[in-house]
């Protein structure tokens, strides 16, 4: 299995030296393409590894749960665990214990993203749903409207607009310059952020992983001295490896406790 | 008007080389506070370890965009 069909570039035609993986990785050939009431539908194989990792995922939990007993099996004891990561450790940590009626929607989301992370290390598929920018939006979407929901459910729509773009003990001129900039940082840019910290950095580590590994097989077959460089090349792809673990796991954390962070600030009566 | 000065070449890693100026001293600031409050303090070194990763992935964010953004304005 020649490189050249593993990955996807803009390669020009003839011999163009060694050809690095582009964007358009995530842009694979569709296997199935419908429309839908004018909206084109397209199955992939990146849609195929994010309903399997989340089948799994789902399958995983609900099996931890199925006969429940009081002194728990590993089974239970580990999705038991997985679940009170999020709820203990991020949702009563950073909401506090109103928090806990949160808990299941934190929980899936960090289960959901995570699972769909390290799908770019597994063998075989190897490329992260999330980093399809419309997979985090939609998250980062459902979020920005929880957050305002509970703010204006708690507050009341005017009081809620009032704490956050008039935030209290500023003297009166400076609201001119401070208005504007609380309602794009609390409307604007923090579902953006939210978003797109997500996607880009899964889609800056596939890249990364992709040219690391692309670089090794082009060194050992271009024939001349820098040969002598694939082995580095390998070991900055198994290193890398290791890294992008840690970072799919800790954007899924950061992305949770954001989410409960904005969650808490928009519970809180001033 | 004639050009005066002129860049070619990947800009994109140029603009990726300048964006991590930033990111680069701020992960060294948040992971040199959490440094220096566990040194005086061990036991909060469980408390504060949330706000750590937080700092970091907030910091880290802002170079990831420098280095995605050129990929994407293909």
């Amino acid at each position: 299995m020649s490189a050249a069909a593993v990955l996807a570039s803009e390669c020009p035609p003839g011999d163009p030296g060694f050809c690095p993986p582009s964007v358009l990785e995530f842009y694979p050939e569709p296997l199935a393409t419908f429309d839908v009431l004018g909206i084109h539908f397209a199955i992939t194989r990146i849609t195929i590894i994010l309903w399997l990792a989340t089948a799994l995922m789902v399958f995983f939990f609900i099996s931890a749960v199925r006969n429940p007993k009081l002194v728990p099996d590993r089974r239970q004891w580990m999705g038991e665990s997985a679940y009170s990561f999020v709820r203990d450790g991020v949702a009563r940590e950073v909401i506090g214990s109103e928090g806990l009626r949160y808990a299941p929607y934190l929980a899936a989301l960090f289960f959901f993203i995570v699972v769909n992370n390290i799908m770019g290390i597994i063998p075989f598929a190897q490329i992260p749903p999330t980093g399809r920018f419309a997979f985090p939006v939609v998250l980062a979407g459902i979020t920005y409207v929880l957050f305002n929901w509970i703010g204006i459910r708690q507050q009341g729509l005017g009081p809620y607009f009032k704490n956050n773009l008039f935030p209290p003990g500023v003297p009166k001129p400076l609201y001119l310059l401070i208005t504007p900039i609380e309602f794009a940082s609390t409307f604007l840019f923090r579902p953006f952020t939210l978003a797109v910290r997500l996607f880009a950095n899964m889609l800056a580590g596939h890249l990364l992983l992709a040219i690391f590994a692309a670089g090794t097989v082009y060194l050992f077959t271009v024939g001349n001295f820098s040969v002598i460089f694939a082995p580095v090349s390998f070991a900055m792809a198994v290193v890398m490896t290791f890294f992008e673990l840690l970072v799919q796991v800790l954007q899924a954390y950061v992305f949770v406790v954001l989410t409960s962070t904005y969650i808490s600030g928009a519970m809180e009566e001033h | 008007m004639s050009v005066l000065a002129e860049l070619t070449g990947n800009v994109g890693t140029m603009g990726y080389g300048l964006a991590a100026i930033g990111p680069g001293i701020g992960v060294g600031i948040v992971f040199a506070a959490y440094i220096q409050a566990t040194a005086r303090q061990p036991e909060s070194a469980g408390l504060t370890r949330t706000y750590l990763f937080l700092g970091f992935a907030l910091s880290e964010a802002l170079a990831i965009l420098g280095f995605v953004v050129p990929f994407i304005i293909t």
